[in-house]
């Protein structure tokens, strides 16, 4: 016989109270596991569809001049001084801090030639790079070789011309190796190319026009990447496209907090439930606390016999509720991205820190009740009945 | 030196207009081994004076040694373990944890005692055998009577060996037989060696006792004799003075 025993039989004894500490304190810990694992699943899944958009930092030439175009329409008409950065500064990009983080750097050159009469923008890109920067990208066709281009899908219906199709470029002969379904960007309306015979064509050697960099991953300081990119590439100006990721982070941000919050809320809901069932608890039990006292229990180990209750009943509550909180989690996923999207594994960190919160919070919160039992004068305890 | 003493005992309860004495200037001096019985009505202080001696109601005034050690001199935590230590309880109404098996009940004050597992189920055995309830180990006390009951309440009140028993109407809810055979119990503890100190309104209860104190109005008196069918030493009433001037502590 020692003091577990007594909380054991007690538990036993006094089943609805324990569950209803229990189911108070396994909800709150379950929605707050199930608020994290979700959030966790989301930043993920976000940052998963994030990497798919593919380039979010642009290198371009510095100019002087304001751009005349807005939302892909050109003033016609209206020329304006090109610039070229040149190939072989971007290699400086390999060595920035963040260089880790860089999944693929796409360099283009443009030129305008003419195709059968008509005036067509050619881009000379590597295609290596393209999965990674254009992963939208739909060939109906293959990628091409030395002699071979692309044609975006508006190019090809004004030139007439589709997969097999030849054409002559600077009266060189090509082949129209694939079509680029519609992508609705300004790619329908372009020739690719490779960009080696890009530059050969339109005699800009070891130049590019611009370079599109796919930067963003979970954690990727893309302020501070634009920063390097910037002092690597000194004849360049980097812009980050903001839009796309900071509306999604911040987003994101709203949300955690708002789930911290919830959590906070839940954890202090369940404290209360913790404290008004100890005490409860603690006054039924008045004419055994006194009798503990009365044969020689010392206050401490009447704070532990409280103490010990509500730490086992805690323990199996966090258990329960990261159980719990990750079968919801796991649930509310399907729910949401029926096509299997967003998943959960179950973490180690998560379990551990929910069975620390719960024994946590149903400590603290039997701490008073444990104190008021402690201090029950046994004289007055027998007294009372 | 006696082996339990009171001297000028007192205890007020409330303060002012509201005061209440429940304990005047009590008295007393008992020996070791002996069985004593205090008498009196109801609301005559003879409650407040056992949980004093049980120290668990400090005096207002007045000091109350036990084998020269004055209890209330002692730390809160001291007089638990002077408790422990030192007195056995049997309460009026058993007080046994309904959830707690006869033999758990028992072992209850072991429970905080650095003794091995088998050492208490030993000793609990032994006292539950002492008041003829060996088989009845693994009972819940809402399976046994209530004389069984009041055995189960001694084996605990003497399970750790104590020195001193009290014993707070130990037959208050009992027939008339079993009461007889509580008493009987309580009288074979005694001739064992434990000194005994029992309230009790009950005049035949009283006559198992060596001797009685009456308590009137929160003051020890002298029992009328003819109230009692056993009984020694009659009257009662030592002399107040220097009654616990050999106090080993305070």
């Amino acid at each position: 016989m020692n003091l577990s025993d007594i909380v054991f039989r007690n538990l036993l004894r006094r089943k609805a109270k324990a569950l209803f500490v229990l189911a108070g304190l396994a909800i709150g810990v379950a929605t707050v596991v199930a608020l994290i694992s979700f959030v966790e699943a989301m930043t993920n899944h976000i940052n998963h569809k994030l990497e798919k958009y593919g380039a979010n930092i642009l290198i371009v030439p510095k100019t002087e001049n304001l751009s005349l175009s807005y939302g892909g329409l050109s003033l016609g008409g209206v020329s304006f001084e090109m610039q070229e950065i040149r190939q072989r500064d971007l290699q400086k990009i390999d060595s920035i801090k963040n260089a880790a983080n860089v999944a693929g750097i796409g360099p283009m050159v443009f030129g305008v030639v003419t195709v059968r009469g008509q005036k067509v923008l050619l881009a000379g890109v590597d295609f290596e790079s393209t999965w990674i920067l254009k992963p939208w990208w739909k060939i109906d066709g293959t990628l091409p070789g030395e002699t071979g281009v692309i044609l975006g899908a508006e190019t090809a219906k004004v030139l007439d011309l589709k997969r097999g199709s030849s054409l002559q470029i600077k009266k060189k002969d090509f082949i129209v190796s694939g079509v680029l379904k519609p992508t609705g960007s300004q790619d329908d309306q372009l020739l690719f190319m490779t960009l080696g015979t890009a530059q050969s064509i339109l005699n800009k050697e070891g130049l590019i026009s611009m370079a599109e960099v796919a930067a963003l991953c979970k954690d990727c300081p893309i302020d501070a990447m634009v920063k390097q990119i910037s002092e690597a590439v000194p004849g360049a100006r980097v812009m980050a496209i903001q839009q796309v990721v900071k509306g999604r982070m911040e987003a994101l941000s709203q949300f955690k907090n708002f789930s911290y919050g919830v959590s906070l809320v839940v954890v202090l809901v369940g404290s209360l439930v913790v404290l008004a069932t100890m005490m409860g608890s603690v006054r039924e039990r008045t004419e055994e606390i006194g009798i503990f006292r009365a044969i020689g229990f010392r206050k401490s180990h009447v704070f532990k016999i409280v103490l010990l209750e509500a730490g086992f009943i805690s323990a199996v509550a966090g258990i329960l509720g990261y159980v719990a909180g990750f079968g919801v989690t796991k649930g509310v996923l399907q729910f949401f991205y029926e096509s299997g999207g967003a998943s959960i594994l179950p973490s180690v960190n998560l379990a551990a820190g929910a069975l620390g919160l719960a024994v946590l919070v149903g400590l603290a919160s039997s701490i008073y009740p444990a104190f008021l039992a402690a201090r029950m004068d046994p004289n007055q305890a027998l007294s009372a009945m | 030196m006696s082996y339990v003493c009171a001297e000028h005992l007192v205890k007020t309860y409330g303060t002012g207009a509201a005061a209440v004495r429940a304990v005047h200037d009590v008295n007393f001096d008992i020996e070791a081994g002996e069985f004593v019985s205090i008498m009196g009505e109801s609301g005559a202080g003879k409650s407040t004076l056992l949980s004093i001696m049980g120290a668990m109601n400090p005096p207002t005034s007045g000091r109350f040694v036990v084998n020269d050690i004055d209890v209330y001199k002692l730390g809160s935590e001291k007089r638990t373990d002077f408790r422990r230590e030192f007195i056995g309880f049997v309460f009026q109404s058993f007080h046994l944890a309904s959830y707690l098996t006869v033999l758990e009940n028992v072992m209850l004050p072991l429970t905080t005692v650095p003794t091995s597992r088998k050492e208490k189920r030993s000793l609990a055995e032994a006292a539950l055998a002492q008041v003829g309830l060996s088989g009845k180990e693994g009972r819940l006390p809402s399976q046994i009577s209530g004389g069984e009951k009041e055995r189960v309440a001694i084996a605990r009140a003497i399970v750790n060996d104590p020195p001193v028993v009290l014993a707070d109407e130990p037959t208050g809810n009992l027939d008339s037989k079993t009461s007889h055979e509580i008493m009987a119990l309580l009288q074979r503890l005694n001739r064992a060696g434990t000194t005994i100190l029992m309230v009790t309104h009950s005049r035949d209860c009283a006559g198992y006792a060596e001797r009685s104190l009456m308590v009137t109005d929160g003051r020890l008196t002298e029992p009328d004799r003819d109230l009692l069918r056993v009984g020694n030493d009659l009257p009662f009433q030592p002399e107040p003075q220097d009654l616990c001037s050999d106090a080993r502590y305070g």
